[in-house]
C-alpha cells in the first residue's frame, strides 16, 4: 500500500526546534532514523516515529546509542538517508561509530541537542560544551562538519543543509543544537517541496568490474553503491585500500587519512558559513553560536545604543572553523569577545586564528541557563576601554 | 508596547500548555508578530505546577526567556503564589476566581477574575476552561486579535471539539467585556473585535496539528 502523508509539511508552522529539525530531516529525504531517545532531543524522534509510517520509512528504537549510531551506517549503505538523535551522554557513546562513519565515508547525520554536562549533567537544561567532542570525539585523525542552528526556523533549514553536506562530502555531519533552541517554539516557514534543494546520493555509473569503492574523484570523494545491487565491495574500519580491503602499511594509511582530512580542509572555503551583524564598522566583535548568538546580539545592540561600535560574528557552520574570517577581522579590530555556554572551546580556536594580534576574551557559562545580555554587555564595555 | 511578556500557569491537566500554544500560534501565524514560546520541562513540570511563557514582539525576539511578566494568567493558587512576584508592578493579572485568591493589594487595580471552570461546566465540559481563559485573556489584554485566536483554536483543538472550544472562547471573551469593559477601555489601546462567531479560516497553507 502506498503510504499517505506529506513528506514536506509546506506552510507556516508554529514548532519547537526539535520538531522543526525532524521536519528538516524529512524534507531532506531522511527515511531512516535509529535512536535511543534522550532529553532534550526526544521530541525529534518522537515526531519522526509518528510521521514516518505515513511518509514511507523506518524508525528503530535501539537498545542503546552504540546500536543506534551503527544502525544508521548500515541503513545508509543499504540506500537510506539516515540520522540519529541524541544528547551529551548518548553522544559520548556514539563516538566509536562517528569514527567508523568517518573512516568508511558514510554520509549520515548525528543530531546532538546539547544539555549541561559532563556526564548526566542537566537533562532538561541547555549547554554548549560538546563542541570539541563533535570535532574530535572519536579517536584517530579525521575532519568533521558541524552546524549550529539558533532558531526553530534554522533547525529546519540547516537540517536540510546537514544532509546535503553529508552527501556532498561523504562524511558524517554533526547537527549541534542546544536545549534552548530545541525546546523553544517559534514560527517556521516550510517552503514547497519543489523549492527545497536536496542533494541525491552520488552512485557510481561504472560497471561492477571497474568500480572501486574508495577510489576518490578529483575532489577527493569516492562514489557509492547500494548494497545488494551486484557490486562487490568490502567495508572495514581498518585502514583500507581503494578496494576497501585492509592494508596495514603506512603508505596506505597516509594516502587514506590524508584524503579523509583533506576532503574537508581543502573545501573549507565552500563549507564555512557565518552570519555577521554590524561588523562593517565594529571595533569589538563578539563571536557566538547557537542560542548564545541571539543573547549576544542583544548585548551588541545594547552596546551600540551606548555608542560602542560592537558587532557579532556567528559561525553557522562551526566545523570547519571560520578561521580565515576571524583572522581578517583580527587585523582591524580592537578586541574579540567569545561568548559560549562552556568554559572555553571555540574560544581557543578564535584565539589561535586571531594569532595574538588583538586581545581575545571569553564570557563563559557552565550551562543550565543562557547568558544574561547584561553580562556580555559588561565585557563589551570593558573590551572597548 | 514593542514587546509583551506573558506567563500562563496552573496545574497539570488544565490545558495550560495548549492555552499558550493557542495564543502563540494566533499572535505569530495569524497576527504576524514575532513570538517565542517556552515551557517548563523537567521534574517541576511533572508535578502540580505547570507554566508556559510567551514573548510577543514587533521585532525578532533575541533573548528567549521572560525577565518579568507583563501579563500573568493563573489558574491555580500554587501558580499564583509562585509567579505573582514576577509580575511587573504595572502588569496585568488574570485569574480563575474560584480557584485563586489574590493576595494583597499589589495588583488590585489590574487584577481581573473570571469563574472559568464554572463557565466551562455550564457549556458542558470542565476541560475547556483553558479556552475560556484564552477568550478572557484575549478580551482583556488584546495580546492577540479574537480572529487570530479563533483560527489557532481551530488548528489545535482535538477534531470534533472545535465548536465547543470556540463557544468557550467566546464565553470568556464576552465575560471579560461585560464585567470589565469600562475598565479595559482605559487600560488597553486595543479594543477587541466583536465577539460573534467568525467564519474566517486561513487557506493555502497546512498547519501542524
Amino acid at each position: 500500500m502506498k503510504p499517505k502523508g506529506d513528506r514536506v509539511l509546506t506552510g507556516t508552522q508554529f514548532l519547537d526546534g526539535d520538531q522543526a529539525c525532524c521536519e528538516g530531516a524529512l524534507a531532506a529525504g531522511a527515511n531512516f532514523a535509529a535512536g535511543y531517545p534522550i532529553s532534550p532531543s526526544t521530541e525529534i524522534v518522537e515526531r519522526f516515529a509518528s510521521r514516518i509510517p505515513a511518509v514511507g520509512g523506518v524508525f528503530l528504537q535501539m537498545e542503546d546509542e552504540l546500536a543506534a549510531s551503527i544502525a544508521i551506517v548500515g541503513a545508509t549503505w543499504g540506500g537510506a538517508k539516515a540520522f540519529t538523535v541524541t544528547s551529551g551522554p548518548g553522544f559520548s557513546l556514539m563516538m566509536e561509530h562517528i569514527g567508523y562513519a568517518s573512516m568508511t565515508e558514510t554520509p549520515c547525520v548525528f543530531v546532538d541537542v546539547q544539555r549541561g554536562g559532563p556526564s548526566t549533567g542537566l537533562p532538561t537544561l541547555p549547554g554548549q560544551a560538546d563542541m570539541m567532542q563533535a570535532r574530535w570525539g572519536s579517536h584517530g585523525d579525521y575532519e568533521i562538519i558541524a552546524l549550529s542552528p539558533n532558531s526553530p526556523q534554522e533547525c529546519f533549514d540547516l537540517a536540510i543543509d546537514a544532509f546535503n553536506l553529508a552527501e556532498q562530502y561523504r562524511t558524517p555531519v554533526m547537527f549541534m543544537m542546544d536545549e534552548s533552541v530545541g525546546h523553544m517554539t517559534e514560527k517556521v516557514v516550510i517552503p514547497p517541496a519543489n523549492e527545497i534543494k536536496v542533494l541525491p546520493r552520488r552512485y557510481t555509473r561504472l560497471p561492477p568490474v571497474e568500480y572501486r569503492p574508495f577510489r576518490p574523484s578529483p575532489e577527493g570523494i569516492p562514489e557509492m553503491v547500494k548494497a545488494g545491487e551486484g557490486y562487490r565491495f568490502h567495508m572495514t574500519g581498518l585502514t583500507h585500500d581503494e578496494r576497501g580491503y585492509p592494508a596495514m602499511d603506512w603508505q596506505v594509511q597516509d594516502k587514506l587519512v590524508r584524503r579523509l582530512v583533506g576532503k574537508i580542509r581543502d573545501h573549507a572555503a565552500d563549507i564555512v558559513r557565518c552570519e555577521e551583524k554590524h561588523t562593517f564598522d565594529a571595533e569589538i566583535v563578539v563571536v557566538a553560536y547557537g542560542i548564545t548568538s541571539r543573547v549576544a546580539l542583544k548585548a551588541v545592540e545594547m552596546a551600540r545604543e551606548e555608542g560602542i561600535r560592537a558587532g557579532l560574528l556567528r559561525p553557522v557552520v562551526v566545523w570547519p572553523f571560520p578561521e580565515k574570517r576571524i583572522r581578517e577581522l583580527a587585523g582591524r579590530m580592537k578586541s574579540l569577545v567569545v561568548v559560549e555556554m562552556n568554559y572555553g572551546q571555540l574560544f581557543y580556536e578564535v584565539e589561535r586564528a586571531a594569532g595574538g594580534r588583538v586581545p581575545t576574551s571569553l564570557v563563559s557559562h557552565g550551562g543550565g541557563a543562557v547568558h544574561e545580555p547584561e553580562t556580555i554587555l559588561a565585557e563589551i564595555r570593558r573590551a572597548a576601554q | 508596547m514593542n514587546s509583551t511578556e506573558i506567563r500562563i500557569a496552573g496545574f497539570g491537566g488544565q490545558g495550560v500548555i495548549l492555552a499558550g500554544m493557542i495564543l502563540g500560534r494566533a499572535a505569530s501565524i495569524y497576527d504576524g508578530k514575532y513570538v517565542t514560546l517556552t515551557q517548563s520541562f523537567g521534574p517541576e513540570a511533572r508535578g502540580s505546577a505547570c507554566s508556559v511563557q510567551l514573548i510577543v514582539s514587533q521585532q525578532p525576539v533575541l533573548y528567549p526567556y521572560l525577565t518579568r511578566a507583563d501579563i500573568l494568567v493563573v489558574m491555580s493558587q500554587e501558580a499564583h503564589e509562585r509567579f505573582a512576584a514576577g509580575l511587573m508592578p504595572d502588569g496585568v493579572l488574570l485569574y480563575e476566581e474560584d480557584l485563586v485568591r489574590v493576595n494583597g493589594t499589589a495588583h488590585a487595580g489590574k487584577a481581573f477574575g473570571i469563574p472559568a471552570t464554572h463557565l466551562a461546566e455550564e457549556l458542558g465540559r470542565k476541560l475547556i476552561l483553558n479556552a475560556v481563559m484564552v477568550g478572557f485573556t484575549t478580551g482583556i489584554t488584546g495580546v492577540t486579535s479574537p480572529k487570530a485566536a479563533r483560527n489557532a483554536i481551530r488548528d489545535l483543538v482535538p477534531p470534533g471539539t472545535d465548536a465547543l472550544n470556540l463557544a468557550a472562547f467566546d464565553k470568556g471573551l464576552e465575560f471579560g467585556l461585560n464585567r470589565y469593559g469600562s475598565a479595559i477601555q482605559t487600560q488597553q489601546a486595543t479594543v477587541p473585535e466583536e465577539a460573534s462567531s467568525m467564519t474566517f479560516r486561513a487557506n493555502g497553507s497546512k498547519h501542524d496539528s
